[in-house]
């Protein structure tokens, strides 16, 4: 046998036997929950091989050229380079318009993964010692993560990504004191600056994705090392894990749920058109139409830049400009929230214990009336990013839905808050209710048995 | 089921390994039909379609051998402590402080390692500088000049009968049709209804009234006029503006009105601007009105 033979000559070299047994053995507890993250991992991996297809056929430059391609409505139009080659990959590259929409599809599935994954881990206390390392990994994997969405969206240099350019540009210099020079130094100068899209492609298909594959491994190592957290069960305890072992099952499980995301941003690739940037047509900077979207995960940002009141702070000459405030210090502050949320927890509920089973989030009202709180405000924020499409949708005035989003952004969250407090509240005492009904209750009846005179039994 | 006979294996296991390989035939069909498509000059949703049913036969299949034909468990793993001893901490204390003499008894090679550090660190951000122009007084300048022609975006001058009351044009300086600060919209609102700006009664001659395109907000373009009440719209973040008072915000984010550019009619008849914007166009930044 040939697999024997190699793993033996492996271990005369490597000596790796003794840390493989131990790994095929490793026990993965099981439970629909835990995939999220998984989900999110397989995403990354489809988009590493569809984003390398690509990278053969894009050309980032912004030098003019005139279309003469196989898409008539805009034969004659002059377009960036990256306009031309995105065009060329939809319509004369065969098979690179499934690969450009299975690449897209697979980032907005990404980032809802990893999305879902973190509510998972912030609802169930799996972020609490000794885990608050891989919880900043993991947020850290998420900024990188919308990172790379935005400038993979900025790089077909079309109408609706040139916008998303400006804007974020318009962000960055409304920063204090050093905004101008940034705008300066990441646009190559005033925008739209010639090299932006050059440099939007090294970060996105070099710097940024090899953050992503270092932090990913390191948060896969810890994962190992501390081992996966479980629910409480019979035999599930503080000090052991049950589950399936690594070899074959959970192997098993796991390369066909890759198989099978995968599929499903297959299907969507090839059947669900999303960014078809030759309707939008080339980047020009004096046109713009209404219902400009981002990518669902900036969808928040754009929501606040849209609610925000106009105020701004002045003084001295100097000023902080109002983009600054949706666009740079709320952001700032949620991700200075998600990275310090493990300590904080710790430090007003004084639980500096080892955890790990898993709280049920009734368990933990205040937490989990927090967490959805939360996620309010950011839906409303994204729904916010879309109030003009709500308006032509549902024929209201955009400013009237301006205004009730402000004070729902506000009114919002404490209400699902307050509401998810009680559900829990209520949920718990009954589930307590149950257990002490259960431990008081009588014994059930048992039957009682009468011998009959020639010997057998009867019941009664 | 390599050991197992046909008559051995038990119904449920005869049934999920029927499953398996109904899914990884379909995976070989699908792949076929991949190849063959491709094969035909390509077509996106097929392509996509079948890439799905070759991959999902794939998934299908790995699923039911892991739920169905392979051990199960649960199986149990000891969670063994993190914290390594004390004795262990105490030996990394030592092994750290293995040879520390040295800085104990030159403490200025430490301090003069940090400098060297420091200066070297401060020595490498300096290519950075190298990635963009200094913005200068960029951003507080725009194309216009003195006597600029109005032109649109095809280059062509703007006669005094080119608009009607209530319609709008982008506008740009002559020779800087590409310049993105230098965007205008140009307005022919009624006259009677302007309400000038103190000290702009003459930039708006005949009616025609001149504000940056660039949105104050974020930088969008300001580009749909509301004819019937008579506001600039930015499609972006819906900032609002009155064209007949001066551009001042009335809705949305902005927090400023849009700059207006003074316009004149020169004697052939064109729009030509009196001079650049008075203040800087577009979104705000630190020292904007320094």
């Amino acid at each position: 046998m040939i697999i024997p033979r190699l793993a033996r000559w492996l271990d005369d070299r490597l000596g790796a036997s003794r840390v493989a047994r131990s790994t095929l053995n490793k026990v993965f507890p099981d439970h629909w929950s835990f995939m999220l993250g998984e989900i999110a991992l397989y995403a990354f991996v489809i988009l590493l091989l569809t984003g390398v297809y690509l990278t053969f056929f894009f050309v980032p430059g912004s030098k003019e050229v005139v279309y003469d391609g196989s898409y008539a409505p805009l034969h004659g139009a002059t377009m960036s380079q990256a306009y031309e080659s995105t065009l060329r990959i939809s319509f004369d590259v065969r098979a690179g318009l499934v690969m450009r929409q299975i690449h897209h599809w697979a980032a907005l599935v990404f980032v809802a993964a990893i999305i879902a994954h973190m509510s998972r881990v912030f609802f169930t206390g799996a972020f609490r010692r000794p885990r608050e390392i891989n919880w900043m990994v993991g947020i850290t994997l998420l900024l990188l993560a919308v990172a790379n969405g935005f400038t993979g969206y900025s790089l077909p240099d079309d109408q609706l990504s040139g916008t998303g350019l400006r804007i974020a540009y318009s962000v960055v210099l409304s920063i204090p004191l050093v905004g101008e020079w940034m705008a300066f130094l990441i646009f190559g100068g005033a925008f739209p600056g010639n090299d932006a899209i050059t440099r939007f492609f090294v970060i996105h298909i070099l710097i940024v994705p090899a953050a992503i594959a270092i932090l990913l491994t390191v948060h896969l190592a810890l994962l190992v090392r501390q081992k996966h957290t479980q629910w409480r069960t019979a035999r599930a305890r503080e000090d052991n894990v049950v589950g399936a072992k690594l070899w074959p099952t959970f192997m098993a499980k796991t390369v066909g749920l890759f198989f099978l995301v995968f599929a499903v941003v297959a299907a969507l690739g090839g059947l669900v058109q999303i960014n078809p940037v030759w309707i939008w047509g080339p980047f020009q900077p004096a046109a713009v139409s209404a219902a400009s979207q981002p990518d669902w995960y900036v969808g928040w940002l754009e929501g606040a830049l849209r609610l925000m009141p106009p105020w701004e702070i002045r003084a001295f000459g100097f000023e902080i400009p109002n983009p600054f405030y949706g666009g740079v210090l709320m952001p700032g502050i949620t991700f200075g929230i998600l990275y310090a949320w493990p300590f904080l927890e710790a430090r007003f509920t004084h639980d500096h214990a080892e955890h790990h089973i898993l709280d049920r989030p009734r368990d933990r009202p205040v937490r989990t009336a927090i967490g959805t709180g939360i996620l309010t405000f950011y839906l409303l924020l994204f729904i916010a990013g879309g109030n003009d499409v709500l308006a032509a949708q549902f024929h209201v005035s955009v400013n009237a839905i301006t205004y009730v989003l402000r004070v729902l952004l506000f009114v919002g969250p404490v209400s699902t808050g307050y509401v998810t407090y009680k559900l829990a509240q209520e949920l718990r005492a009954r589930d307590r209710a149950r257990e002490t009904t259960r431990s008081t209750r009588p014994p059930p009846p048992t039957a009682v048995l009468r011998r009959t005179p020639t010997g057998g039994y009867v019941e009664g | 089921m390599r050991d197992k006979d046909r008559d051995e294996l038990t119904k449920a296991e005869w049934r999920a390994t029927n499953r398996v390989a109904t899914g990884f035939a379909a995976t070989t069909l699908a792949a076929i039909g991949l190849a063959i498509v491709y094969w035909q000059g390509g077509q996106t949703q097929l392509e996509g379609v079948l890439l799905a049913l070759a991959l999902g036969g794939l998934g299908y299949g790995f699923v039911v051998v892991a739920k169905r034909l392979l051990p199960q468990g649960p199986y149990e793993e000891e969670r063994d402590p993190l914290p390594a001893s004390d004795e262990t901490v105490a030996g990394i204390e030592q092994d750290i402080e293995r040879g520390e003499g040295w800085l104990d008894r030159r403490g200025f090679l430490l301090k003069l390692l940090a400098l060297a550090g420091g200066a070297l660190g401060l020595a490498a951000l300096f290519p950075i500088r190298s990635l963009g122009p200094s913005p200068g007084n960029q951003l507080k300048r725009t194309r216009w000049r003195k006597d600029s022609l109005v032109v649109d975006a095809q280059g062509n001058p703007i006669a005094t009968d080119a608009l009607e009351v209530g319609g709008t044009l982008t506008v740009f300086p002559e020779g800087a049709l590409e310049a993105e600060d230098s965007q205008t919209v140009l307005i022919r609102v009624p006259e009677d209804e302007f309400r000038p700006r103190e000290g702009r009664a003459d930039w708006a001659p005949m009616g025609y009234v001149a504000y940056s395109k660039v949105c104050v907000h974020a930088g969008c373009p300001v580009g749909l006029y509301q004819q019937d009440i008579k506001r600039l719209l930015c499609p972006c973040h819906q900032s609002t503006f009155d064209a007949l008072d001066g551009a001042r915000p009335v809705f949305g984010p902005a927090t400023r009105s849009l700059p207006q550019l003074p316009l004149y009619v020169d004697d052939g008849g064109f729009l030509r601007s009196q001079s650049d914007y008075t203040e800087p166009v577009g979104p705000g930044f630190w020292d904007r009105d320094r």
